[in-house]
């Protein structure tokens, strides 16, 4: 399991490969399910030029450890990746990454939409945006069922 | 007894300020020190989240001297 607040700029794909080469279960997991949250330009109808991404030091890692490890006891995962930018973003860069590997698909796709959805709804994380009318707090995460 | 508070976000602007050590009675709940907070601020804030150590926790809460608390607005991350 690896979780990891991100102050570059990451590319999702790479990092997942990187990861899984530093892993010793070839052979063991059958499936690979993966989330990428990359910056739009756009936002309720408003350009979006760039975000700025903060967080709460320490209590942010400490809940996404959380939710890692509950999803892998759940869904018996063989392995869980978090990855997650804070500081200034731009546009289509990588936010967020969540991989997971288990045997079966089922339990591969479940838990990375479950821990998406976590982290979406509860991990400390506020994103400002900067529009061409000015800066502003992203008020809610839209529902994502 | 004193508490150490933070406030994250737009919240953070709201107050003025990112952190502060705060004196409350003996049992306060961590409702009542946000609602404190508010009266002294001269502030309305709606939906605000709190946590206790790095943890969520509900409104009733009950604060111990040293804690560290936080409030902030819905979370927005991903």
């Amino acid at each position: 399991m690896l979780i990891e607040i991100r102050k570059k700029p990451f590319n999702a794909y790479a990092e997942m490969q990187y990861y899984l080469d530093s892993l010793d279960i070839a052979g063991k997991f059958g499936a690979t399910a993966n989330f990428v949250g990359s910056m739009r330009d756009f936002n309720e109808d408003k350009k979006v030029t760039h975000m700025t991404l903060e967080h709460y030091p320490g209590m942010t890692e400490k809940h996404l450890e959380t939710i890692a490890k509950e999803s892998i006891e759940k869904w018996k995962l063989l392995d869980v990746l978090i990855l997650h930018r804070i500081g200034k973003v731009k546009v289509s860069e990588d936010i967020v990454l969540v991989a997971t590997w288990s045997a079966h698909r089922k339990d591969a796709f479940e838990s990375c939409r479950a821990i998406m959805e976590q982290l979406k709804s509860g991990a400390p994380f506020w994103k400002k945006e900067e529009t061409n009318s000015g800066a502003k707090w992203v008020e809610k995460n839209t529902p994502g069922f | 007894m004193q508490v150490s508070v933070k406030y994250f976000a737009s919240l953070r602007e709201v107050i003025g300020e990112a952190n502060s050590v705060v004196d409350i009675e003996e049992g306060s709940s961590v409702s009542s020190l946000w609602q404190s907070i508010m009266d002294r601020k001269n502030i309305e804030f709606d939906n605000v989240m709190m946590a206790v150590n790095m943890e969520y926790v509900k409104s009733e809460y009950q604060l111990k001297s040293g804690d560290e608390v936080a409030f902030f607005p819905p979370v927005t991350g991903g």
